[in-house]
C-alpha cells in the first residue's frame, strides 16, 4: 500500500511536469519563436486553456503528499522555507502574466508581460530542475527529522550548488523543447514552422545534456543508480526513456508533431518515475546520515487514510483525464 | 519563537483573507451566471446572453485572482505549518488532495471552455459550461469547509500516542455536521456578495442613464437573490452555528458575546467593549435573556461565561474576536434591511426610478465583503488557542525552525506583491465596467481571447 503511494505520488509529479512543462517551455521560447504581435497571442492561444488545469496537477501531487506522506511533506516545504516562497511567487506572477495580458489592447502592456512571462518561466523551470536535484543529492536533515536549507552556502550546502544548478539547466532547457514540440504541434503559421525548426536544432543539445545530467547524478548520488540498476522494475522506466526521446526524433523529422509532442512528453515521464524507482523507499534523503532519511513507511499516513484515498484518487483521476482529453479535442477541433 | 508564530500566523492570516475577497465573489456570481445563461437559453433571449457575457468577464478576472493567489494556501501548510502537517496531514490532507482532483480539475478545465471557447457554443452549450463551472466552485469550497470544519470540532479521526492524527471514519469526517452548517452559511454569504455587486453595478448604470435594459436587468436578478440569501443567512445558518457553537465551543460563544459571568436569562450584547482586566463588558447596550434563548431556544437557560474557563483556554484574542463578530451581525442586519427594502421597491415597480434607493445599492456592496471578513475572522479567532479545537494547540502547529525573521521577510513580500495584483485587479475592472456591457455584445467575445489584433 505504500509502494502504490509512492507511486501515485512520483506520478503525480511526473504527470505534473510533463503538462505544466509545456507551458513554460512555451514561455521560455515565446521570444524565439513569435515574433509579432499577432503570433505572440497564438502562443498564448496554444497554452492558454490549458495551464491552468496543468497547475492543478501540481496542487493535487502537492495535497496528495500531504495527505499519504505528511511527514515528508512537512519537513520538505518548511526546509526549503525561502526557495519555496519565491517560487510561489513566481507562479504568482506566471498566472498574472498569462490572464491578465490581453484584458487591455495596448502595445507596452502586453510586451511588458510577454517578456515578465519567458522570465518567470525559465525561473520556474530552474527552481524545479534544482529542486529534483535538491531531493537527490539530499538535505541536512538530522535528529530532530527537520532542516533549514538556505539558499546557497552554509551547512548542507544550499539550494544552489554545482549539481542543483546542472539539474536546474538541464530542466530548463528540457521544458523548453518541450514547449517546442508543443507549439510546433499545436500552434500554426510561421509560429508553428520556427518551432519545429527549434525542436530540431535543439533536440540533440537536449539529449546530451540528459545524459549529462544522468552521469553528474551517478557521481553525487551512486546509490540511486544502484537501486535502479538492481530494480528490473525499473529497467523499462529507463528503456522507455530512450524509446521515447526517439519517437520524439523521429516525429519531429517525419512531421507527425503529436507524436513527436507525446515523446517529449513520454521522456519526461519516464525520467522522473526511473529516478523515483531509484529513490524508492527515500523520499527526502539525509546529507547528515543515512539513519536521518525519511522513508516511505517511517513517513506515511495511516492505513485508514491510505485505504479511503485508494478509493476516492483513481476516480478523480479518470475524472481529471477525461476532462484533460476532452479539452485537448475541443481546441484540437476549433484550431482546424 | 513565540514571536515566529505571530508572523505564521499574520501571513497566514492575511493572505487566507486576502484570497478569499476573490473566490466568495465567483462562487456566488457563478451561481447568477448559472441562471443568465439558463434564461438565455431556455428564452432565447439576447439580453440574458449579454449579461452573461458581461458577468463573465468580471467573473474571469475574479477568477484569475482566485487561481493564482490560492496557490500559495496549500503550500503554506507545509512552509509554515509544518508541524500541524505532520501531526493532522493524513486527515487534513484528504479534503485537500480531494479538492484538487474533484473540483479544480473540473473548473480549470471548464473555464478553458468558458473563456477561449465561448463563441463555438451553442447557448445550450454555454449553459452546461457555467452549470459545470458552478459545480467545481461550489465542490471546492465545501473541501476547503470540511478542512477548516475539521479543524474547528474533530471528527472521525483517532489521535495516536505520539500526537498524530489518524482518519478513522472517511464519511464521518466528510460529513462534519460542522461543516454542512459552515458551508451554507459560507455559501450564502457568497451569493450575498454577488447579489450586492450585480445590484450595486446595475444600480450605477441606472444612475449615470447608461445600459438602462442591462442595468434592469442586473437590478432584478441582483436584488431578488440579495433578499432571499441575506435572510438565509440569519435563519437557519446562522442560527444553527450559533447552537453549534453553544454546544461545542462554549468558551468562544462567551468571548464573542462579551459574556464573563455564568448566568441565566444572559443577555444578547448590542454595543459595548470588553475589559479583560476587570473581566466587565463596558458601556453595554444589552438585550436579557436573548443570548440564551438564541444559543439553547429558551430564555431561562443557563449560558457559561468566560470567567468559568482557565485563561489559558480563552481565545487569545477576546477583544478582536468580540468586534469581528459583532461587525459581522451588525453589517449583516444591515443588509437584510437594505434587500428588504429593494425588494419591496421592487415589487412595487418604483425601485429604478429611486434615485436614492439605488444610491444606497450603489454604496453597499463592500459591505458584504466586510461583514464575510468579520465572520471567517470570527470563526478562526474562536477557534483560538486551538488549531485543532481541544486537541492541537497553534503554538504547536508552526514550523519549528523557521525563524521570525523568515516569517516576516515573506510576510512583507506577499504584502508587496499582492499590493501591485490589488491595483492591477481595481484597474482591470475599473475598465470592464467603464466599457459596460452593450460594447461587449458589438465587440462579441473577441476580446476575452489573446487573438484580438
Amino acid at each position: 500500500m505504500i509502494a502504490f503511494w509512492y507511486a501515485i505520488t512520483a506520478v503525480a509529479v511526473a504527470v505534473y511536469v510533463a503538462l505544466d512543462g509545456f507551458d513554460f517551455g512555451a514561455g521560455i521560447i515565446a521570444p524565439f519563436v513569435a515574433r509579432s504581435e499577432s503570433e505572440r497571442a497564438a502562443v498564448l492561444e496554444a497554452i492558454g486553456p490549458f495551464w491552468n488545469g496543468n497547475e492543478v496537477w501540481l496542487l493535487a501531487g502537492g495535497g496528495t503528499l500531504l495527505m499519504a506522506f505528511p511527514v515528508a511533506f512537512a519537513a520538505g516545504f518548511s526546509g526549503l522555507y525561502l526557495p519555496l516562497s519565491i517560487l510561489l511567487w513566481l507562479l504568482i506572477l506566471r498566472g498574472m502574466s498569462m490572464e491578465l495580458r490581453s484584458h487591455v489592447d495596448n502595445q507596452l502592456w502586453r510586451t511588458f508581460w510577454d517578456r515578465l512571462l519567458t522570465l518567470v518561466s525559465l525561473l520556474i523551470a530552474i527552481i524545479f530542475g534544482a529542486a529534483l536535484g535538491i531531493v537527490i543529492r539530499g538535505v541536512p536533515i538530522d535528529a530532530s527529522g527537520q532542516f533549514l536549507l538556505g539558499l546557497f552556502g552554509g551547512s548542507g550546502g544550499g539550494v544552489l550548488n554545482p549539481y542543483t544548478v546542472l539539474v536546474g539547466v538541464v530542466a530548463a532547457v528540457l521544458l523548453a523543447q518541450h514547449g517546442a514540440q508543443f507549439l510546433a504541434w499545436r500552434a500554426d503559421g510561421l509560429v508553428q514552422v520556427r518551432s519545429l525548426h527549434l525542436a530540431r536544432a535543439m533536440l540533440p543539445g537536449s539529449v546530451f545534456l540528459m545524459m549529462a545530467a544522468a552521469v553528474a547524478t551517478a557521481f553525487v548520488q551512486p546509490p540511486l543508480w544502484s537501486a535502479m540498476l538492481s530494480r528490473p522494475l525499473a529497467w523499462p522506466l529507463v528503456a522507455g526513456a530512450a524509446v521515447s526521446v526517439a519517437i520524439c526524433g523521429y516525429g519531429n523529422w517525419s512531421r507527425r508533431p503529436g507524436a513527436a509532442f507525446a515523446g517529449s512528453a513520454l521522456t519526461l515521464v519516464f525520467i522522473l518515475a526511473a529516478s523515483a524507482a531509484g529513490e524508492f523507499p527515500v523520499l527526502l534523503r539525509s546529507t547528515v546520515g543515512p539513519q536521518f532519511n525519511i522513508e516511505a513507511a517511517g513517513a506515511a499516513a495511516g492505513p485508514h487514510s491510505l485505504f479511503a484515498a485508494s478509493v476516492w484518487w483513481p476516480l478523480g483521476l479518470v475524472l481529471a483525464a477525461a476532462y484533460t482529453t476532452t479539452l485537448f479535442r475541443v481546441f484540437r477541433r476549433a484550431s482546424v | 519563537m513565540t514571536d515566529a508564530l505571530f508572523w505564521h500566523r499574520l501571513q497566514f492570516g492575511f493572505t487566507v483573507t486576502y484570497h478569499y475577497l476573490f473566490p466568495q465573489l465567483t462562487m456566488g456570481l457563478a451561481l447568477v451566471i448559472v441562471i443568465l445563461q439558463w434564461k438565455a437559453w431556455r428564452d432565447s433571449d439576447d439580453r440574458y446572453s449579454r449579461a452573461a457575457l458581461f458577468w463573465g468577464k468580471i467573473f474571469a478576472l475574479n477568477f484569475a485572482l482566485g487561481v493564482v493567489t490560492g496557490i500559495p494556501m496549500e503550500f503554506q501548510f507545509g512552509t509554515n505549518w509544518a508541524r500541524f502537517s505532520r501531526l493532522t496531514g493524513s486527515v487534513i490532507g484528504q479534503t485537500l488532495a480531494m479538492e484538487g482532483m474533484f473540483a479544480f480539475f473540473l473548473e480549470s478545465s471548464v473555464l478553458g471552455l468558458f473563456l477561449y471557447g465561448g463563441k463555438r457554443l451553442a447557448p445550450a452549450g454555454r449553459f452546461a459550461t457555467a452549470a459545470l463551472l458552478f459545480l467545481g466552485s461550489w465542490l471546492s469550497g465545501y473541501f476547503i469547509i470540511a478542512t477548516n470544519a475539521f479543524m474547528q470540532h474533530p471528527v472521525g479521526h483517532s489521535v495516536s500516542s505520539d500526537g498524530t492524527f489518524q482518519l478513522e471514519a472517511f464519511w464521518t469526517f466528510l460529513l462534519n455536521p460542522w461543516a454542512l452548517w459552515e458551508y451554507a452559511h459560507n455559501m450564502t454569504a457568497s451569493i450575498t456578495t454577488a447579489a450586492f455587486v450585480v445590484a450595486a453595478v446595475g444600480a450605477g448604470y441606472l444612475l449615470i442613464e447608461r445600459h438602462r435594459e442591462q442595468a434592469e436587468l442586473d437590478l432584478r436578478i441582483g436584488v431578488t437573490l440579495g433578499v432571499i440569501a441575506c435572510l438565509l443567512q440569519l435563519f437557519p445558518t446562522g442560527d444553527r452555528q450559533g447552537k453549534l457553537l453553544a454546544e461545542y465551543q462554549p468558551v468562544t460563544l462567551a468571548a464573542m458575546e462579551g459574556l464573563f459571568e455564568t448566568g441565566p436569562n444572559a443577555p444578547l450584547a448590542l454595543i459595548g467593549q470588553p475589559d479583560l482586566t476587570t473581566r466587565t463588558l463596558q458601556n453595554p447596550i444589552v438585550v436579557p435573556g436573548v443570548l440564551s434563548f438564541l444559543a439553547y431556544g429558551t430564555f431561562g437557560t443557563t449560558v457559561h461565561g468566560l470567567s468559568e474557563v482557565p485563561r489559558q483556554n480563552w481565545p487569545d484574542n477576546v477583544e478582536l474576536l468580540y468586534y469581528a463578530y459583532h461587525v459581522m451581525v451588525g453589517i449583516g442586519t444591515a443588509l437584510i434591511v437594505t434587500m428588504a427594502l429593494a425588494a419591496l421597491a421592487l415589487w412595487r415597480g418604483f425601485l429604478f426610478r429611486s434615485r436614492s434607493l439605488l444610491w444606497i445599492l450603489l454604496l453597499a456592496w463592500p459591505f458584504p465583503y466586510i461583514a464575510t471578513t468579520a465572520g471567517w475572522m470570527t470563526a478562526e479567532l474562536g477557534r483560538q488557542p486551538w488549531l485543532v479545537y481541544g486537541l492541537l494547540r497553534t503554538s504547536a502547529g508552526s514550523s519549528a525552525q523557521v525563524t521570525s525573521g523568515d516569517a516576516l521577510f515573506t510576510l512583507i513580500g506577499f504584502c508587496g506583491l499582492y499590493l501591485v495584483l490589488g491595483v492591477l485587479f481595481l484597474a482591470l475592472v475599473g475598465r470592464e465596467l467603464a466599457h459596460g456591457p452593450d460594447e461587449h455584445a458589438a465587440a462579441s467575445s473577441a476580446a476575452l481571447s489573446p487573438e484580438v489584433a
